[in-house]
């Protein structure tokens, strides 16, 4: 018999694990899951997509969690006609029994398509397909089991953060208790939208950050350390004998030009002034140097995609700050960015749009931090100065 | 009457036994092979980590197969990484061949860590969207299949992230990413005038527009309004706010490929990703043109780069012209930026590198 499906099938070749295997699994025991293959292969022939703006679908009590989804050709798909999103906001550092992800799929098979993401780009648990009238059964027992839904909408995006001292050893801040702190203290404004946009956190424990925080975060929290590198000599000399070109490939490479190696004596040291706490010796050398001890984060504000008035990396805001429990510092600063932009921003204005709009003066004012020149590569260079 | 706002299960409650003891107090690591790591506590303990590759897309039975191996050797726990790889972590050395075996046996690829390709950020395309101007599951699919063994395998100097997204919303990390592979529209929004507006509010509307490109209808007449097409850089956000303003089009649909970015700070600071290719038109299921510049752009890259430089490092160094010119791809008014902060992208020097 002929594939309903001739085009997807094709995306079941290849050694890459495929997608269209896994939508075919569960439309075996589910037709929502059946019919969303019929929409996605429509889509492969007509080369546009096949679903309509969302409507307002959601759970007592919250704004969002919930996204509503609605197919443009429910005549042929009828049982894809609604096939709504939940957002399930994951554990901090996207830990697991496997009782508790058992409990998940458990409960997305009697309500849901059986399809998921894990995980969505913002880090929630993404569970993909079911019908307005199975949302609210599907909340009730996932909160039973433990679970809550994750942000949408304009309010806060439920938080993430990399794996940092669960199992890393350049961790400067511990990521994952600080995102769980955040996140349950910031439940209404995760779960009622009510500012102009979104607004996302997202901390990585040191400067390789591994979760894109300075990219993917209006508030971003990067790990970091103000003393020096501590170097251990005698893992310096292993790595030497061992054939590292530690002159070419770990000095040479240091951006703040911090490095200095005797190689007779086979000794690194560092000028700590010197050092940018790029990470790349430590990363590159991690049995031998690690950061220093006096720990804490830069804090970084603005990070947003294109939309609207084009993409920006977060910018410096607090180039040191300690990073311990229960974060009221954080959470001051937080509170006092939300109030200013809630009064300020545009509908759908990121904060950092805002911010460009009504000037980096203004804002700082509003949140009590005096400007000092790591908030900028250069100062300015036109002479059309405001006084 | 169901709990409302418990916040998500406690971390703590989730860690397996090796972590909760040595939490904080990693002394370092090394990567044993693709895929494998091993983490060394300073009391000594020791962690095994094997990485797999998913679709991300997965259906519950992958996710109860996954709980199979981990119930059998890592004592019921596992994680997942920002990447949507899965990391199987076992304090025994002897269990890591047979997690590797079994995840073989699901066609999981093993690999991801250290100087390789790691799985595709990716959003949701015709899945899911509806702004969606190129499908994301899909493309993932056929780029991974064409790159797979830069997963699996040691076979460049650096890291190399790779991001998609069906739309310039961006819902996933593109525009900081060493590839990046975005949905774009080239036509402007087709106005549904009997629609407008019963569905829509007509100054939302003509304010969504970055460029202005939008006003209202100049006949009287029809209460709805028009696209000065000089100006609409086609970014949909109008199509956001009022459904009336449709810009899919099978034609004029495609993907745009970015290069270079990055968001370590090691070395050189974030950079952000920079086009490469302006448009190519979607060719379902397996975007061929797409995959072969792709993978042209990464053994270009893997040949001629220095050991630790990233794909923008090595551009820099290089130079954009000679990018270009290695890779044979044509530079063209695309290429020159127009939007706000363009004349900060222009040359004001005269070092060039032939
Ligand atoms: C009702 C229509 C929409 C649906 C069903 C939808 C669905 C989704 C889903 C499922 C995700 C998670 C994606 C992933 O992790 O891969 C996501 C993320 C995202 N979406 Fe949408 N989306 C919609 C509308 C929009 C609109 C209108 C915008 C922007 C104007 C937008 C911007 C984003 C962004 C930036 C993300 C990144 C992750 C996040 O912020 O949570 N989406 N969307
Ligand atoms: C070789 C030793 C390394 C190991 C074992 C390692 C481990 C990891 C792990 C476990 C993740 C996933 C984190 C999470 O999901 O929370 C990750 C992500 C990441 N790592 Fe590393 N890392 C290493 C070196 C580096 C270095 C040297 C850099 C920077 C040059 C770096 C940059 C990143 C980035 C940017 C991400 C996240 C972005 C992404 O999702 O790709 N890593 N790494
Ligand atoms: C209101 C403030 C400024 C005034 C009144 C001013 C005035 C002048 C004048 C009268 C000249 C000489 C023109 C000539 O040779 O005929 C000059 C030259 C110049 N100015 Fe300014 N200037 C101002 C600010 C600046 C600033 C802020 C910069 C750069 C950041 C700048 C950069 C230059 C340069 C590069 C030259 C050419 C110097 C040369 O010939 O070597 N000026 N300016
Ligand atoms: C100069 C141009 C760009 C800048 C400054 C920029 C900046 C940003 C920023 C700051 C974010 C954070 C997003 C957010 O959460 O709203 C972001 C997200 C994103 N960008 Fe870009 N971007 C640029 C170009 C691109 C390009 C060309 C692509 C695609 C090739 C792209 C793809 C993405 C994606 C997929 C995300 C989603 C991140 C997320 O929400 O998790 N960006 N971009
Ligand atoms: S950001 Fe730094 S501390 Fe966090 S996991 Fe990555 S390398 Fe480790
Ligand atoms: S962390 Fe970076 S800047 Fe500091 S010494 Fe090491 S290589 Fe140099
Ligand atoms: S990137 Fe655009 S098309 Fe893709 S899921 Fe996000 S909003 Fe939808
Ligand atoms: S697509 Fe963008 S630029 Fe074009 S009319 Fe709509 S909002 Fe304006």
């Amino acid at each position: 018999m002929a594939s309903d499906t001739p085009l997807l099938d094709e995306l079941e070749k290849g050694p890459w694990p495929s997608f269209v295997k896994e939508i075919k699994r569960s439309a075996g025991k589910s037709p929502k899951a059946k019919d969303l293959l019929g929409v996605v292969e429509q889509s492969y022939k007509d080369k546009i997509t096949h679903w309509k703006h969302g409507g307002i679908v959601g759970v007592t009590g919250y704004g969002g969690g919930v996204i509503g989804r609605y197919t443009d050709i429910p005549e042929k798909f009828p049982n894809a006609e609604q096939m709504h999103t939940i957002r399930v906001n994951h554990p901090s550092g996207w830990f697991y029994t496997t009782k508790a992800l058992r409990t998940v799929c458990d409960i997305w098979e009697k309500h849901g398509s059986g399809l998921t993401n894990m995980h969505g780009s913002t880090g929630d648990i993404i569970l993909l397909g079911t019908d307005t009238d199975q949302l609210q059964p599907a909340f009730n027992t996932l909160t039973e089991n433990g679970f809550d839904l994750g942000g949408s909408g304009s309010a806060l995006r439920t938080p993430s953060g990399c794996v940092g001292p669960a199992r890393c050893e350049w961790a400067c801040i511990d990521s994952p208790h600080l995102i769980y702190d955040l996140t349950q203290t910031f439940q209404d404004e995760l779960h009622r939208p009510r500012w102009p946009y979104k607004f996302k956190i997202k901390a990585s424990a040191c400067p390789n950050d591994c979760v894109a925080a300075i990219a993917r975060a209006d508030f971003t929290i990067i790990g970091t350390w103000r003393d020096s590198i501590r170097i251990d000599q005698a893992a310096v000399k292993e790595y030497a004998s061992k054939g590292l070109d530690i002159e070419n490939l770990i000095v040479a490479r240091c951006p703040g030009q911090a490095l200095e190696y005797d190689a007779k004596a086979q000794k690194l040291s560092v000028k700590p002034q010197d050092c940018l706490r790029c990470m790349h010796c430590i990363s590159k050398m991690t049995k031998a140097i690690r950061p220093g001890k006096e720990t804490g984060a830069t804090i970084l504000i603005g990070g947003k995609a294109p939309i609207l008035r084009g993409a920006f990396l977060s910018w410096v805001l607090v180039p040191f700050i300690k990073v311990e429990p229960p974060y009221t510092e954080i959470k001051e600063l937080l509170e006092k960015i939300w109030d200013w932009w809630d009064e300020h921003g545009r509908n759908r204005e990121r904060i950092a749009e805002t911010i460009g709009r009504l000037g980096l003066k203004d804002f700082l004012k509003a949140v009590d931090l005096k400007p000092i020149p790591q908030m900028v590569y250069h100062p300015r260079s036109n002479p059309f100065v405001f006084f | 009457m169901a709990r409302t706002d418990i916040g998500p299960p406690d971390y703590r409650l989730m860690l397996p036994e090796t972590i909760t003891s040595n939490y904080g107090k990693w002394k370092y690591h090394e990567i044993l092979k693709p895929g494998v790591m091993k983490h060394v506590s300073e009391t000594g303990d020791e962690l095994y980590t094997v990485r797999a590759g998913s679709p991300r897309l997965v259906s519950i039975d992958f996710i109860r197969d996954i709980c199979d191996i981990a119930d059998k050797y890592c004592d019921g726990h596992l994680r997942f990484t920002s990447r949507f790889n899965i990391e199987l972590m076992t304090p025994k050395k002897e269990n890591v061949d047979g997690i590797i075996g079994d995840l073989k046996k699901l066609g999981l690829p093993i690999g991801g860590i250290g100087d390789c390709i790691s799985n595709i950020v990716h959003t949701q395309g015709w899945i899911h969207c509806h702004s969606a101007a190129t499908d994301a599951s899909g493309l993932v699919k056929s780029i991974m299949d064409e790159l797979y063994e830069y997963f699996t395998e040691f076979k460049l100097h650096a890291k190399l992230r790779i991001a998609v997204a069906c739309c310039i919303n961006m819902c996933g990390a593109v525009h900081c990413s060493d590839l990046a592979v975005v949905g774009i529209h080239t036509t402007p929004p087709k106005v549904n005038h009997e629609k407008l507006a019963s569905t829509c509010e007509i100054p939302s509307v003509i304010a969504s527009c970055p460029t202005g490109a939008i006003r209202r209808h100049s006949d009287k007449n029809i209460n709805s309004v028009e696209v000065r097409e000089e100006r609409c850089m086609y970014c949909g956000n109008c199509y956001t706010v009022c459904p009336s303003m449709p810009l899919a089009d099978p034609d004029g649909d495609g993907v745009a490929i970015y290069v270079g970015g990055k968001v370590s700070n090691s070395r050189k600071p974030p950079m952000f990703s920079r086009l490469a290719v302006p448009f190519i038109p979607n060719n379902p299921p397996r975007w061929p043109e797409v995959t072969s510049i792709l993978k042209k752009i990464v053994e270009v890259y893997a040949r001629d780069s220095k050991k630790y430089e990233r794909l923008g490092e090595w551009i820099q160094r290089i130079g954009w012209e000679r990018f270009f010119a290695l890779t044979n791809i044509p530079f063209t008014e695309q290429h020159i930026d127009d939007f706000t902060y363009a004349t900060e992208t222009f040359r004001a020097t005269t070092q060039f590198k032939w």
